[in-house]
């Protein structure tokens, strides 16, 4: 028996557990990238079910399906134009109302589908009882009880699914607005006749009084006719209500959507809050909240670092051993070094930094979003990222940010508008990163002494502040402000956070591996033609008159392009015998300062011009060069004044 | 000479007099940042109209005619004074400016509707100067009202004044009157549950003058000041 193929589609809010159904049901087949052409995010599954092979494209977590961000717009086309066999609507029982929201605007598309009422569990101790059957028969679409982080319901839903697509669905009720609004969509819906196009057609005479600029621009070239007319219908709409059309529609449509959930749910507040309703008040306490935030962020550092450090000298131990068989291999020729010095140390600077510092990184990162604490973080930070014309959320890929840059500048996709993105992303480069701190440790902290290095960090605190502040005002734009959900605290779910960072750790190899190999083989290149110490000479001017530093602190530096840390390695290597005791404590500061701010490294950059594209990844990376060497002499002569 | 120019010289004078005693000419000037010789030529003009009375030398008095209109427009202009800054929030130190152009303009009926809508206000916002009392034929406030409810009701005008979201403190609840601001924030406040009609619970803010904590159709939402101070809501009474 040949077998049939099937798509289905899991769209729903934020926050309600999407993901983890998603990964009940297509367990390791996944395939994640980009929506063709947008940086929106594309997961897909495949999975085996009754000699069906079912396809599930997870859409992202949306509150809506207007235009306001690309992600809406996105899943909108995608469910109208491809048409999926079966839409899977996952919708937060503890939050009913809201998600019937989305799911009224689902039944508008006229797509086949079914509710997944997730979280009931959750709900449940909120002292919310959900009558499943009523809800069925107000939506006239299949509901399912799930618990999706214990895998209750998946099954019944999986069948459910099937059963809906085999049947065909005809029972969906119609979303029905005032009188006032019906007579205006009628007469809308009269202009398009005739019209083929991929929304249906009622849904388009409302998404034209909303004043849907996609649509209308799209209709336009169809029924120029019905935009005018809708365009007329909606200024009497407006003059009805004195609101704006499209709050009049959000409106009523949520007055339905409250009208279900009054009649489906039953409400039983507990006497008691409930324990995550505590966890809440606590960890957004104006004392306690900071407190436990702060505790919590450097526990966390403390304990990544601690083991990244100890994998990351284990990892390099052993890899390093293979050079014998390389050589072995390849001979100590030219192919050789360039094999083993380029090729296979920068595989290996990847793997010891990739592994053991971001691996950890992002399991706590999806950990703490998951459970819901990031938008808690987001929550108490809003007003101090305000000051650099950020909102809180920005916080979150800054904090990433002392983990490994590059995850840092893929993250800052979460904020709304270009202008966000760009200074958040800029902001994040000069975060100190896990090679940056290799270097303010290994060498002020060690040959100084700590406290330096705490003065190194405060320092570059301050930086971000000012330079951040600097960048808020050049860019053009107004700031926007925070508006985010911050939905119960629940238990994270151990194998979607596991897979996530699978997935984020694949993204980051894809993208900073070639880079830190080609980058490693063209230096190690140079340096088998003997072409570092022109460079280096070429460079004195910089380093040594200006900077005050030695000449061979140039080919460090441009090392140091691959991977921070290695300018402080290879200057050890290269001041022997007497290592870098050799430096005298104003220049090791200097170094130290330059290496932090100078460039951000090769795979920083590669992420830089794929969130922001190349122009804006070369003036970033310009200014921070120049912003370095500057910042590096002025600190020469300053501290020179004290010594 | 426009009225406006008129009602602004009444005024000038309404502020400046004393128990009666006439204004100097330089007095004036200064007030207007004018030359004196201007004062005076305009003074002339005005006694001519039977408004001020006007000797040299020892200045200017408004007589009672023009004391009732003076009167009439430094009552519209704190009573704007009011409007805009209790509810339209615009800053105290640009009221003033704005309500001077704006009493002209201001017809006695809508005088009478503003001051009914602000609720009698006694005081004006920026100097606490007294706002003169209506002219109309009511002995107390309460009568005015109570003649003007039935009217007031039917227009379906608000009972009560709107009032950012950032006004309310922390358990206080209000209804969603209207929220300000360009389509996309609009539409995304109201895709989160924030359309007209709606109670939202003020739960907590951040320290700092940080964001908002909300209840909204049972979630709980963030809100960043930016946010709060474009959503206006009827705070209601305990």
């Amino acid at each position: 028996m040949t077998q049939k193929k099937l798509i289905i589609a899991l769209a729903g809010n934020a926050n309600v557990g999407k993901s983890v159904i998603f990964n009940y049901l297509t367990g390791l087949h996944q395939h994640i990238g980009n929506w063709p052409g947008k940086t929106v995010e594309r997961a897909e599954g495949t999975l085996s079910f009754k000699g069906y092979t079912i396809d599930i494209v997870d859409l992202p977590g949306i509150y809506s399906l207007s235009t306001y961000s690309l992600e809406e717009l996105v899943s909108r086309k995608y469910i109208a134009v491809e048409r999926p066999d079966l839409v899977i609507n996952v919708v937060d029982a503890s939050v009913l109302e809201r998600n019937l929201f989305f799911t009224l605007q689902l039944m508008e598309l006229e797509t086949p589908m079914i509710v997944a009422l997730n979280q009931v569990d959750i709900a449940k101790r909120k002292g919310i009882e959900i009558d499943t059957e009523k809800l069925e028969q107000l939506l006239g679409v299949p509901v399912v009880q799930t618990v999706a982080t214990k895998g209750i319901g998946i099954s019944q839903l999986l069948e459910m699914a099937i059963k809906a697509i085999e049947k065909g669905q005809t029972t969906r009720r119609e979303v029905r607005y005032g009188e006032e609004v019906e007579e205006r969509i009628a007469k809308i819906t009269e202009t398009l006749q005739g019209i083929q196009f991929y929304y249906p057609r009622r849904y388009v005479a409302i998404k034209l009084l909303e004043g849907d600029e996609e649509i209308a621009r799209e209709i336009a070239k169809l029924a120029p006719q019905a935009v005018n007319t809708a365009k007329e219908l909606t200024g009497e709409i407006e003059n009805l209500h004195g609101h704006a059309c499209s709050t009049v529609i959000t409106s009523e449509r949520y007055e339905v959507a409250g009208r279900v959930a009054r009649q489906a749910q039953k409400l039983v507040p507990p006497l008691k809050p409930t324990a995550e309703e505590r966890l809440h008040n606590l960890t957004t306490h104006r004392i306690a909240g900071y407190l436990i935030m702060i505790s919590s962020l450097l526990l966390i550092f403390y304990a990544i670092f601690t083991f990244g450090n100890y994998t990351s000298d284990l990892l390099s131990n052993l890899l390093n051993r293979l050079e014998p068989l390389s050589t072995n291999l390849f001979g100590t020729g030219i192919v050789g070094s360039l094999v083993w010095g380029g090729v296979a140390e920068g595989l290996i600077a990847g793997v010891t930094v990739a592994l053991p510092y971001i691996i950890p990184f992002y399991i706590v990162l999806y950990f703490l979003e998951d459970s819901g604490y990031l938008s808690r973080i987001a929550f108490l930070m809003d007003n101090a990222m305000h000051k650099i014309g950020l909102h809180g959320k920005a916080f979150i890929p800054m904090m990433l940010g002392y983990g490994c840059n590059v995850p840092a500048c893929l993250g800052c996709r979460i904020m709304e508008t270009k202008r966000e993105r760009t200074l958040a992303a800029f902001v994040t480069t000069l975060v100190p990163c896990a090679a940056r701190t290799v270097i303010i440790l290994g060498l002020v902290g060690r040959f100084i002494g700590i406290q330096w290095a705490l003065v190194l960090y405060v320092f570059d605190l301050f930086v971000i502040f000012a330079l951040g502040r600097l960048a808020f005002r050049v860019l053009p734009g107004e700031p926007s402000a925070l508006i985010m959900e911050m939905s119960d605290y629940r238990r994270p779910d151990l194998k979607t956070v596991l897979k996530e960072t699978w997935f984020r750790l694949a993204e980051f190899i894809k993208i900073a591996f070639p880079l830190i190999i080609v980058g490693s083989l063209v230096i190690k290149a140079a340096d088998v033609f003997g072409l570092l110490n022109p460079v280096a000479n070429l460079l004195s001017p910089v380093t040594v008159a200006w900077l005050g530093l030695p000449v061979i602190t140039g080919i460090t530096l441009i090392f140091g392009v691959l991977r921070k840390e290695l300018s402080l390695i290879l200057l050890a290597a290269l001041l022997a015998p007497t290592g870098l005791q050799a430096l005298t404590p104003v220049q090791m500061v200097v170094f130290t300062l330059v290496a932090m701010f100078y460039i951000p490294c090769v795979a920083t950059i590669s992420a830089l011009v794929r969130e922001l594209g190349g122009k804006k990844a070369l003036f970033i990376t310009l200014f921070e060069i120049a912003f370095a060497i500057i910042l590096g002499g002025v600190a020469l002569r300053v501290l020179t004044l004290f010594t | 000479m426009s009225s406006k120019g008129v009602e602004d010289y009444l005024k000038a004078l309404y502020i400046l007099s004393r128990n009666g005693e006439p204004i100097s000419t330089t007095e004036i000037a200064e007030h207007f940042k004018i030359a004196p010789a201007s004062v005076t030529e305009m003074l002339k003009k005005l006694a001519k109209k039977g408004y001020v009375k006007y000797s040299p030398y020892h200045g200017a008095h408004l007589t009672s005619k023009g004391f009732q209109v003076a009167e009439k427009i430094a009552r519209k202009h704190r009573l704007l004074e009011r409007f805009l800054h209790d509810v339209l929030r615009i800053r105290e130190d640009k009221v003033h400016s704005e309500a001077c152009e704006m009493e002209h303009a201001l017809s006695d009926e809508a005088e009478e509707s503003l001051c009914r809508f602000l609720k009698h206000p006694d005081l004006c916002p920026d100097d606490s100067k007294i706002i003169p009392a209506c002219d109309l034929p009511f002995s107390t406030c309460e009568e005015c009202v109570e003649l003007h409810k039935k009217d007031f009701e039917e227009s379906g005008r608000r009972q009560q004044i709107p009032v950012s979201i950032s006004q309310l403190k922390k358990g206080e609840r209000g209804k969603v009157s209207f929220i300000r601001g360009e389509h996309k924030v609009l539409q995304r406040l109201s895709d989160m549950g924030l359309t007209p009609g709606t109670e939202v619970t003020v739960v907590k803010s951040a320290p700092f003058h940080g964001p908002l904590e909300i209840l909204v159709r049972g979630s709980r939402l963030a809100l960043g000041r930016g946010m709060t101070e474009i959503i206006f809501v009827e705070a209601e009474k305990e």
